[in-house]
């Protein structure tokens, strides 16, 4: 049960939103500027960063929910998802792909132990400063997602199935910017 | 010297939250709202909540940044600096001092949070409104803290940069009103 009296029909990181909603707003339009605003990151590769950071911080709505939107992204190649996040195989990702999730994964653990040479890795990977930066404040941000859902430990369905809806919404409305 | 360009040259988050706006425009209204809205929690405590979450993230521009803000509010600065080193002991209500400890514990640890933490900080006098608010500004500055360390944002050229930013911040707030010269 949540630790504050949010309405306990409503799954995750939506009830709180609901409960407070002066913050709920920006949170949401900070959501999707990050992952459906413009940004040399395709929306299927932001979302799956967003599920790799996520499962990083042991976060299952938010895991379980940007799996899903992340899937229903990349159609025909979803098993990419379940490659990289669940199995630690990264062949099907770009160069450039897999040169940012090791700066998304040292983000989460703390900002200050990204290195020069991570940088560099990623540029020679095709990584243009706008790739970095969005890298880096997705990791952030889902850094604050996850913990706002879990500190305050809101709704987590335990049914996968509770999430493919919620990820096709995720994915073809994106988050009320 | 940052990971990136930053256009404006400006150091720490400011640089930063100029390179793109359409993310700081929510990032900004999110925290005037939760920093300087109307609040149960005064701002100099919720500064303080900042504070001990940057501060635990080993973050130096946002620590400075915050503890000469919450310096403003009653504490000197050597009080600030104690407090967030040892919540426990704070020269606090037990209401904000249950409040600092679940802002660390969040900080430390996504899950850090128990039920535990949160009945001695209702028990303290907390309402829910001040639980969620403490959860959302901790988790709110685990995100500022990675994204200035992340691409490790470049520092100010002194010390006074901070004290011009806490002016700011005390009078302003958080709101962007005339950057590039505005700070924060």
């Amino acid at each position: 049960m949540a630790h504050i009296p949010v309405d306990p029909a409503t799954p995750g990181i939506r009830s709180l939103f609901n409960y407070r909603p002066e913050t709920g707003a920006p949170l949401s339009r900070l959501a999707h500027a990050l992952l459906h605003g413009e940004s040399p990151l395709t929306k299927a590769e932001r979302e799956l960063l967003a599920t790799f950071v996520s499962h990083g911080n042991k976060c299952t709505f938010c895991t379980m929910s940007h799996a899903a939107a992340a899937r229903h992204q990349y159609g025909a190649d979803a098993s990419i998802v379940d490659d990289v996040v669940y199995h630690n195989n990264t062949d099907r990702l770009s160069a450039k792909m897999r040169a940012l999730l090791p700066i998304a994964e040292k983000v989460r653990q703390g900002g200050r132990i990204v290195t020069d040479a991570d940088v560099q890795a990623a540029r020679d990977a095709g990584a243009v400063d706008r790739d970095i930066h969005d890298t880096v404040l997705i990791a952030a941000a889902f850094c604050m997602y996850n913990r706002y859902v879990d500190g305050l430990a809101a709704l987590t369905p335990t049914d996968p199935e509770a999430y493919v809806p919620m990820g096709k919404r995720m994915a073809e409305q994106g988050y009320g910017g | 010297m940052a990971h990136i360009t930053v256009p404006s040259g400006l150091p720490g988050i400011t640089g930063l939250l100029e390179s793109r706006l359409d993310t700081s425009a929510p990032i900004r209204d999110l925290t005037q709202f939760i920093l300087r809205g109307p609040n149960t929690l005064t701002e100099g405590e919720r500064e303080l909540i900042a504070t001990i979450v940057s501060a635990g993230n080993a973050c130096t521009f946002c620590t400075n940044a915050h503890a000469a803000t919450a310096a403003r509010y009653g504490w000197t600065r050597d009080e600030v600096d104690a407090i967030v080193w040892d919540p426990t002991t704070a020269p606090v209500s037990d209401k904000v001092r249950h409040l600092l400890i679940m802002a660390r514990a969040l900080q430390r640890n996504v899950q850090g949070i128990t039920a535990d933490m949160v009945v001695a900080a209702r028990k303290a006098g907390a309402t829910d409104v001040e639980i969620h608010d403490t959860v959302l500004i901790a988790s709110l500055f685990c995100l500022y803290n990675r994204y200035v360390d992340g691409l490790a944002s470049d520092y100010p050229p002194s010390m006074d940069y901070y004290e011009k930013l806490a002016d700011r911040l005390t009078t302003n707030g958080y709101e962007r009103k005339g950057l590039p010269n505005a700070s924060h």
